[in-house]
């Protein structure tokens, strides 16, 4: 668009990136044994002692690829579902699209996962994420139905399905042997302790594939997000683009919920940052929120890791205590 | 039929006693189910004839009674904290647990378990209080500064947003101080172990709660005609609205640091009060206090046998309960006006 805008965009994207490699940097060194930077340097070339590689590309590595990718999946999620519902408040989270594929997901532990191989149940488990998570999205939008849908019916009856798949999920969990329930409880604080490149594997093809697709239906957002009214008129389709866009986003919190538990206010509180700095159209906020949602979870899970050492605390925590007081700002601001 | 009974005083009162009498039968089957089912003689014996040497009676009078009276009290105390909540913000989705509230509750429990650890039972009792309240000021306040006001969908998203907040802050200090498993425990919301000691807190700070409910109840069905209407009439509404707060503190504060957190009946039960009986709060917040007695008791006897021998945290039963609710109502609210 405009020329000061992109270069604007520009600007932001190659400090987003300087502040990852850095971040990736400081991330990759620290934890209960540190690694000096030029350490970290050498043992990616492949000069490291055995414990540093082990420690590096076994255990930070995969973990630390995976927090960015599932930063980018929920604040990508976000900025979707903020503007085909027209809401700025929306966000898989608070919607109960995450409970709602963290219900399957726990369904998946309770029934399956003995009967099915733990790498191939690794790979298998984004997809019962999924389906979760569009028979959540499903519910609200078919709850909340009544001649088209309203934004605030949508929240408010995303709000009790939330609550309904977290009751649900208490009562199974209870079903549950000790271990499974154990990895139930962490899973679903929203926890990637547990990451592999298994993990990485299974989530890398979902944020490949539809984050540059929605990229591409930057357009269509730019039309939904000026209400129904105006995109009927200038010709878009408003009901069926909608509908598309939504299950875009419902797959990629569905995904990124799978690898990493429900990790709620992320795909909140990344877009609206995004749009206070670039503006609001999705050919700049899109990328400039996939950067900053995986620079946001990248640092939030270091900090959980290292503040109250030797114990961790999950990354959905150390994201709701950053980005809560945030949403309650936006809460007080708006008509 | 329901406006044949709104404006009948005979069949109201029909319906309040129809009730305690199903609430008294209530209690027995709650006293008599458990692991040793317990015959409703035995119950009548221990209760009136009680027998320090026979194990039975022993049973009832320490674990079931307490366990079944503080469910009747809960459930009255967040029944009549959502009535009063309703009523003074005239907002359909006031409740204790939308409101984030038992989140304030056990993040000060929390505080107190980790600074404090040789805290008295009256302690942690009084912590809770403190957290319930200033989580109920804050999000009156996040209300009162906002310019659209405390609108139904504002309202929830304050209380799912401060609830959150002070949830995770809870898990960081449980973390640090190891705790988790008591504050679990907590959250889990349940009746297990309440003894006698906590029933007094209930009856102390529940009686002074209710009482005031009662006095204010005039002036809140005059209020929901509308502020100005009830300033004309020379209503003093700040004063109404202190009250009302100190009469949720109060009893939210009671039910919460007894129970732990359960959702949705404070929701619930006004709703189905109001549906029933009218819109005169001098009927509504003891029929209320009946109703959510009720549901609490059978909700609670759901709890443990829904999956005997194993406890479900009766918080989960009433949310799956309430959930179907508030699902109703959302869609009734066609956007963030009040209605």
């Amino acid at each position: 668009m405009n020329k000061h805008k992109t270069s604007s965009f520009t600007g932001v994207m190659v400090l987003l990136i300087l502040l990852i490699v850095v971040m990736f940097f400081v991330t990759l060194g620290t934890g209960v044994i540190n690694i000096s930077p030029q350490e970290v340097i050498r043992t990616l070339l492949g000069s490291g002692t055995d414990r540093q590689e082990l420690v590096l590309f076994e255990f930070r590595l995969p973990r630390i690829v995976l927090a960015l990718l599932i930063g980018t999946g929920l604040a990508v999620s976000g900025a979707i579902l903020q503007s085909i519902t027209q809401n700025d408040l929306a966000e898989p989270g608070i919607l109960g699209i995450n409970t709602g594929a963290g219900f399957a997901v726990v369904l998946f532990i309770f029934f399956l996962q003995d009967s099915i191989g733990s790498v191939f149940s690794v790979l298998i488990m984004p997809l019962f994420a999924l389906l979760g998570a569009l028979l959540a999205a499903l519910l609200i939008y078919v709850l909340a139905w009544k001649n088209g849908v309203n934004p605030i019916r949508l929240v408010l009856v995303g709000i009790g399905i939330n609550a309904g798949f977290s009751a649900a999920l208490v009562i199974l969990q209870l079903k549950m042997n000790p271990q499974d329930f154990r990895q139930a409880t962490v899973w679903l604080s929203g926890d990637i302790w547990n990451a592999n490149w298994t993990f990485v594997l299974a989530l890398l093809p979902w944020i490949l594939i539809l984050v540059p697709y929605a990229l591409q239906k930057s357009n269509t957002l730019n039309v939904l997000n000026f209400g129904d009214d105006i995109a009927e008129g200038l010709g878009s389709k408003v009901e069926s683009d909608r509908r598309v866009l939504l299950i875009i986003a419902v797959a990629l919190a569905g995904a990124s919920v799978a690898a990493g538990g429900a990790i709620a206010f992320l795909g909140l509180v990344v877009p609206h940052i995004t749009r206070r700095i670039i503006g609001p159209l999705h050919q700049y906020t899109i990328p400039i929120s996939a950067l900053m949602g995986g620079l946001l979870l990248m640092v939030s899970d270091t900090i959980g890791k290292n503040l109250l050492t030797p114990m961790e605390i999950p990354v959905g925590i150390v994201v709701a205590i950053l980005s809560t007081p945030y949403f309650i700002y936006l809460l007080i601001r708006e008509k | 039929m329901l406006s044949i009974i709104q404006q009948s005083k005979f069949l109201k009162l029909m319906i309040v006693i129809l009730t305690i009498i199903v609430l008294v039968f209530s209690i027995g089957l709650s006293v008599s189910l458990g692991a040793a089912d317990i015959h409703l003689s035995i119950i009548w014996q221990a209760v009136f004839n009680f027998n320090d040497n026979v194990t039975s009676h022993q049973v009832i009078q320490e674990l079931r009674l307490p366990r079944a009276l503080a469910a009747v009290m809960t459930g009255a105390f967040l029944a009549v904290s959502g009535a009063v909540m309703q009523g003074l913000t005239r907002n359909s989705l006031a409740s204790p647990s939308i409101m984030g509230v038992t989140n304030g509750a056990a993040f000060a429990l929390v505080l107190v378990m980790a600074f404090y650890p040789a805290v008295s039972n009256f302690g942690m009792t009084l912590a809770s209080f403190a957290g319930a309240g200033v989580t109920v000021i804050l999000i009156f306040m996040i209300g009162s500064i906002s310019p659209g006001g405390l609108t139904p969908v504002k309202l929830a998203l304050a209380g799912v947003a401060i609830g959150t907040l002070l949830s995770s802050l809870s898990s960081v200090i449980a973390l640090h101080f190891q705790l988790e498993k008591q504050l679990g425990f907590w959250m889990a919301g349940g009746l297990a172990g309440t003894d006698w000691a906590s029933i007094q807190v209930l009856l102390i700070s529940g009686a002074v709660g209710m009482l005031i409910a009662l006095m204010i109840s005039k002036s809140m069905t005059v209020l929901n005609l509308g502020e100005d209407v009830a300033a004309g009439l020379g209503q003093n509404n700040i004063v109404i609205k202190i009250m009302g707060i100190i009469t949720v503190l109060l009893l939210t504060g009671a039910a919460v640091s007894v129970a732990g957190a359960i959702g949705f009946i404070g929701l619930i039960i006004p709703h189905m009060t109001r549906f029933i009986m009218g819109t005169d709060y001098r009927w509504i917040i003891p029929v209320s206090a009946l109703f959510g007695a009720l549901l609490l008791v059978l909700s609670d006897v759901v709890s443990r046998l829904i999956n005997a021998p194993y406890e479900t945290p009766v918080g989960a039963i009433t949310s799956l309960i309430g959930v179907p609710f508030f699902l109703y109502l959302a869609r009734g609210s066609s956007g963030g006006d009040k209605k």
